[in-house]
């Protein structure tokens, strides 16, 4: 057979051109349409999505306060040993740009605030430098007449503070979102405890995330179990039950979960009249509130995928392995539950990605404790308008979803998804 | 349960039972139990009922800040859902009509406004649109909530395409008809509820979204979720209860038609069985 496909001459079409070639071609036309048919899609989705998102990401390292206004500081402060003070050069030009700033006092109020959150008070020194300046008589040194205006300027570590922004990019909000920052040494060392918040924010987040992941299982599973094994009829029946709550607004759930929990709601009444309490719980408003309002909406994600797969599952396997004598237990550990675990992993990954990027629940129905990533997200861009730190911890959260993300596409496939 | 069950196994069984009763109960609960307080007289939102009464509907369909907030989300919601079926459906039938490099990275790509935290999303939208002076505008939360809607419609037009049977469009060439033709007259009709489940989805994602609508929305695009943020947080009134009783509603109503439209979807498919 390799013979004749050897020698017979090549397959033509009627313009005489092979058909190997001409094939070729058109696969390669077909393919080009249907690219043609995505490309609206992509146009739009770089439009409102991808680019929003990559300018915050260029943003999260953004540092455009300091450079601009402290021009000559900045270039005279290239030569400095970093150990002792700069010399008088650095001086003369801080005096010089200082002078100059005071033209626009917005932005030197900007740099002000950003050097600020380099060495706290460094903002006061700054406008009380500016406010000397020019001085009345141009002095011998001015390096001996800044440190006699205020000795903060015989302090290397303001100069550090400077150094670190002569650049108009900064790891600072990133390294801050980790509780880190450089030091004078220009070294990445671990921040101060006052200031290192985020690290716990971080662990606080995949804490309850697991926990909500592990409560889902386990009250997913028997209920997939039951949904798959299930006469038809009676299973649609009750599978309506799991997607009415999923279909319903997550606003009115969280509405509906303030009037079961709160003090004088539903369930502490129930539990006051059995006689089981006899002060109201505190179930709302705090941790327990957060966990049961997310466990309830995040519980369809994890059915559907476990579902999905053990309607797929024949129940002959479990039958043929306790008629051979196994345990049913035991037969369920080995037979059965082994081919279900790509739906466990599927609606577990699932689970927990959404469950770290969630914002509405815990801001309605928890204390201040129980604050995910999400909230101070929202709150460095909407309360304290600071946006490097809002675009860093965003970075670092998106970070995070985009790792488990692809090992969700690893092991499920996006594409394999199943809703409803 | 057969007849020659163990105790054990009879215990197991009804246990079993229990507790998935239990979970169900659980899920549905909550729903169960805001729909009586939307009738309730008193002012607050709280058990036991003191008597009927019609008046924070009254209140929802008179109120001003309730009222706009209805209009803006039947403004929004069907404004994003025609641009996601629409891109999305598109899109869907480019991926499964030929095997390109990089195909699943695009599909993973197209389907990640899902995943993605929203609230990043909303802050990201925000700082970009901000400095163009695009923020406070119907069309920017549209077009954001169209993103936010597309995965599901490539989702569910993606899972209808492959049960979809190719011959049929090549069957329709042969005869004559040009590609548009053979996609609105042969293709579109078999596809056509999976589309519209699709559609529902972003429907339903635009109508419960908030966090964006937080940050890129004035005070004149105010949607119904985001009214309901700002009476859970502030005062939570029983006018709550009485838009989420017709929120669910509304919910119901899309189940049943997403329900109805997977019957229909499984007798047309075309595809032959492998």
């Amino acid at each position: 057979m390799t013979d004749t496909t050897l020698s017979a001459p090549p397959l033509l079409t009627v313009d005489g051109t092979p058909l190997k070639t001409r094939l070729r071609h058109i696969e390669r036309l077909n393919q080009f349409k249907s690219l043609l048919l995505i490309l609206p899609l992509i146009a739009f989705l770089v439009l409102t999505f991808l680019a929003p998102i990559a300018a915050m990401l260029v943003r999260s390292v953004d540092n455009p306060e300091v450079a601009p206004v402290l021009p000559k500081t900045v270039a005279a402060i290239q030569q400095w040993n970093k150990k002792s003070l700069p010399g008088e050069e650095a001086y003369a030009a801080l005096a010089s740009d200082l002078t100059a700033a005071k033209e626009d006092p917005s932005q030197l109020a900007e740099a002000a605030k950003r050097l600020n959150m380099e060495i706290p008070g460094f903002r006061s020194l700054v406008q009380k430098t500016a406010r000397n300046l020019p001085m009345e008589t141009e002095p011998e040194s001015y390096k001996t007449a800044l440190v006699e205006l205020d000795e903060r300027w015989g302090d290397p570590a303001y100069w550090h503070a400077i150094e670190r922004n002569a650049s108009t990019s900064t790891p600072f909000y990133l390294l801050s979102s980790l509780d880190m920052s450089v030091n004078d040494e220009g070294e990445i060392a671990k921040a101060e405890p006052d200031k290192a918040i985020y690290l716990e924010v971080f662990a606080r987040t995949f804490w309850i995330s697991a926990v909500v992941t592990v409560v889902c299982l386990f009250l997913g599973f028997p209920l997939a179990y039951l949904l798959a094994t299930l006469p038809t009829r009676q299973s649609n029946l009750l599978m309506i039950l799991v997607l009415l709550p999923f279909w319903t607004s997550v606003l009115v759930r969280v509405a509906a979960w303030i009037v079961l929990l709160q003090s004088g709601g539903l369930i502490n009444g129930a539990l006051e009249t059995v006689g089981l309490i006899d002060e109201p719980l505190e179930l709302v408003f705090n941790r327990t509130g957060v966990y049961i309002s997310m466990v309830h909406i995040l519980l369809p994600y994890m059915i559907l995928p476990i579902y999905s797969v053990m309607k797929g599952i024949s129940p002959s396997y479990m039958r043929a392995a306790i008629s051979l004598g196994c345990h049913p237990i035991r037969s369920f550990w080995k037979v059965y539950f082994p081919q279900c675990i790509a739906g466990v992993a599927a609606g577990a990954l699932l689970v927990f990605i959404l469950c770290i990027g969630y914002y509405i629940t815990p801001a309605l129905l928890g204390g201040p404790k129980d604050q995910m990533v999400s909230y101070f997200v929202a709150f460095y861009t909407n309360t304290t308008i600071n946006w490097g730190m809002a675009t860093a911890l965003g970075a670092l959260l998106l970070l995070a979803t985009v790792v488990l993300y692809a090992i969700y596409n690893r092991l499920v496939g996006a594409n394999n998804l199943k809703l409803g | 349960m057969p007849v020659y069950a163990t105790l054990i196994e009879r215990i197991w069984f009804y246990a079993f039972r229990v507790l998935c009763g239990a979970v169900l109960l659980f899920l549905i609960l909550p729903i169960l139990v805001i729909i009586p307080l939307s009738f309730n007289e008193g002012s607050l939102l709280v058990y036991p009922l003191t008597g009927f009464s019609l008046q924070w509907y009254r209140e929802f369909f008179l109120a001003p800040e309730w009222t706009m907030a209805l209009k803006n989300s039947i403004i929004v919601a069907p404004g994003a859902t025609v641009i996601a079926m629409t891109l999305g459906t598109l899109a869907s039938i480019g991926l499964t009509r030929a095997d390109f490099p990089f195909k699943s990275t695009l599909m993973s790509i197209l389907i990640s406004p899902m995943v993605v935290p929203i609230v990043i999303v909303g802050v990201s939208s925000y700082l970009f649109f901000a400095p163009l002076g695009w923020t406070n505008s119907y069309l920017t939360l549209i077009a954001v909530h169209a993103a936010l809607g597309v995965p599901f419609v490539i989702i569910t037009v993606s899972a209808t395409l492959q049960g979809y049977n190719k011959n049929l469009s090549r069957a329709a060439a042969s005869l004559g008809a040009d590609p548009i033709t053979t996609f609105f007259k042969v293709t579109l009709p078999l596809i056509a509820s999976g589309v519209t489940s699709g559609g529902l989805f972003a429907f339903a994602t635009s109508f419960d979204e908030v966090v964006v609508t937080l940050f890129l929305a004035g005070p004149e695009q105010t949607t119904l979720p985001r009214q309901m943020f700002g009476g859970i947080r502030e005062n939570i009134s029983p006018a709550i209860a009485a838009a989420a009783t017709i929120l669910i509603v509304f919910s119901v109503v899309m189940l049943l038609t997403l329900e109805y439209l997977r019957g229909k979807a499984e007798k047309l498919r075309t595809s032959v069985p492998e």
